[in-house]
């Protein structure tokens, strides 16, 4: 579409900036402010420059837990997105199956996130939990509060259970899109299954998965009640992500100025991956644009 | 290929022949795949609902049952957890208090969005790609960035334990995800419609009440529930910013964890409550949910 160049619709941008400045700007500085000084009580405070920066960087703890953020994040997406188009595909797409389809695989979606924990806290203890239970009755130590590998495993599968459905229902609208006309002609040439997803199909979704990995990229970079209720981090800190390595610095412990440096660290981390998504997707936009 | 009524050449003849046996081929392979595709599904299914099934057998369950052995389903039926929970004013002010603050972020959310996303959609103006990026980079700000800051500012302008303050942070991710969905939806509707009403005399104020946003009704549905969805979810925030006057049902659910343990059953009658109006939403807008989770972009 030619957009008109009109320098009067700032006006109508100007409400919502107002308040998204109230509520991201002015924290954010205090973030930046906070990072840079040695704040002793209201009145005592130090010009500190980098040198929180330069502890946070260089703090093992700190290290483990950023290696370990992007551990987590890369293995649900590589299992999600595979497992999110498998679910996509064989969705029923018509009917009430459709609708009640639909309405089962979104539910996960919003369920608050510390319930969520709970609700896999519940499943997986050893004596009430179904899961925890069987398992120990199929001859498997199951324990998540001292077992690193088991923890690990049943944080992954609850964000799985948790966040799939963003994926299907993501891949569901885009093969939604797609003209019946495209089977028809990929039935003429006697394609496989295999050539109608890879050449037609896929495609089709390279748009909507852009926007599905970038989501699913950036929440689970940000986890946090989920884990924090089921394991508390542990066992020891093995499943402590940034988000909780954080709180507890800032709130627990009171350091403002390490954690600010901190926080800024981890939200440059989630700028530098988002700017990468954000320049693919206008260049796809324009490519597409060109196409039409 | 033709698709005349009598073939002329041979390679014609085994062409067709090669379509028609395809054909006969996939009809005789389609029932069992037909089967297997729903097996799958129903799996997945059955994969999602276990957990919550979990959770209300263990709602509908005492105490004493929950631990004194694993039951597949209730044996000794009760409700005197929901009783608890329902007829309890620290219990049920929770829910109250959770779904006030996020009507009233998703009342601000779609009033300033509306007006920011049309201009996105329609104009071009100095900075507006920058100002996009920026507004998706809020949406990508962890919450526990903010904790600490947002804690002073509130507390400092008092408005700390109130309803406004969850609504006004929850604008942080929930503003810039409304404006991201109604651009994709605006950006559907053809532009002549804005400019014949314009030549028709229409006013800008008018004709974006009276035409375009009934134009773009379902956008908008779907902007909502995702904004209810992002609001109700996410309890980082609005637990930190509250004590009791404005306490969200997940920061009352921890008081479930008492000097003798946790009373399992309240905890799962409460989860379950918290599951249901999620439920009931997603069904006003099951037909479009899905092109808006792709932000109104297929």
């Amino acid at each position: 579409m030619n957009k008109v160049y009109n320098n009067r619709a700032w006006w109508l941008i100007l409400p919502m900036l107002l308040l998204v400045a109230f509520s991201a700007v002015i924290p954010l500085m205090t973030v930046v402010n906070y990072s840079v000084q040695d704040v002793f009580d209201a009145n005592t405070r130090f010009f500190t420059g980098t040198e929180w920066f330069k502890e946070m960087l260089n703090d093992p703890a700190l290290q483990a837990a950023v290696l370990r953020q992007f551990a987590f994040s890369l293995t649900i997406l590589a299992i999600e997105v595979p497992l999110g188009i498998g679910i996509a595909l064989i969705m029923p797409k018509k009917g009430w199956q459709a609708s009640v389809a639909l309405i089962l695989v979104t539910m996960p979606l919003l369920i608050p996130w510390n319930v969520v924990g709970s609700i896999w806290q519940i499943f997986t203890r050893g004596d009430i939990g179904l899961m925890g239970w069987s398992l120990r009755e199929l001859g498997y130590g199951y324990n998540i509060t001292s077992n690193p590998v088991d923890a690990w495993a049943t944080i992954i599968l609850m964000d799985v259970w948790h966040w799939t459905s963003l994926i299907a229902l993501l891949c569901y609208s885009g093969l939604r899109s797609i003209p019946d006309a495209y089977y028809q002609a990929a039935r003429i040439d006697r394609a496989s299954k295999w050539a109608v997803f890879r050449y037609i199909q896929l495609p089709k979704l390279t748009n909507v998965l852009v926007i599905g990995v970038l989501l699913r990229f950036m929440h689970s970079f940000m986890i946090y009640a989920e884990p924090f209720v089921l394991t508390g981090g542990g066992p020891g800190s093995s499943t402590t992500f940034l988000s909780q390595s954080l709180t507890t610095m800032a709130i627990g412990q009171q350091d403002l100025g390490p954690s600010a440096a901190f926080s800024l660290i981890y939200f440059l981390i989630i700028l530098l991956v988002t700017w990468v998504f954000y320049t693919a997707i206008m260049n796809m936009q324009k490519d597409n644009n060109k196409g039409a | 290929m033709s698709a005349s009524s009598s073939p002329k050449t041979p390679e014609e003849v085994r062409q067709r022949a090669a379509v028609a046996d395809n054909r006969r081929r996939r009809k005789a392979r389609s029932a069992p795949r037909q089967w297997r595709r729903r097996g799958l599904m129903a799996a997945y299914i059955v994969f999602v609902l276990l957990p919550v099934y979990w959770l209300l057998n263990m709602s509908f369950q005492s105490n004493n049952e929950i631990l004194g052995g694993l039951t597949l389903w209730p044996e000794n039926f009760t409700v005197e957890h929901y009783a608890k929970i329902l007829t309890n004013a620290s219990w049920y002010m929770g829910y109250i208090n959770s779904i006030t603050y996020v009507l009233m972020n998703m009342l601000i959310s779609i009033v300033v969005a509306l007006p920011a996303a049309y201009a996105f959609s329609r104009y071009q103006f100095i900075g507006d790609k920058h100002l996009f990026f920026w507004l998706l980079t809020n949406l990508m700000a962890p919450p526990a960035v903010f904790l600490l800051p947002y804690f002073q500012l509130y507390y400092t302008v008092g408005l700390f334990d109130t309803h406004v303050a969850v609504a006004l942070a929850h604008c942080l991710f929930n503003i810039p995800l409304a404006v991201w969905i109604l651009e994709g939806f605006m950006s559907g509707v053809p532009k002549e419609i804005d400019e014949t009403a314009f030549i028709g005399g229409y006013s800008f104020p008018r004709f974006f009440v009276k035409i375009f946003i009934p134009m773009i009704s379902s956008g908008i549905g779907v902007t909502l529930f995702f904004l209810f969805m992002f609001s109700w979810v996410e309890l980082l925030l609005a637990s930190t910013l509250t004590s009791t006057g404005a306490q969200p049902i997940a920061s009352v659910m921890t008081q479930t964890k008492g000097a003798s343990g946790i009373d399992w059953g309240t905890l799962a009658a409460a989860g379950t409550l918290t599951i249901l109006p999620g439920i009931v939403v997603v069904y006003f807008v099951r037909n479009h949910i899905a092109k808006g989770f792709a932000l109104g972009r297929t």
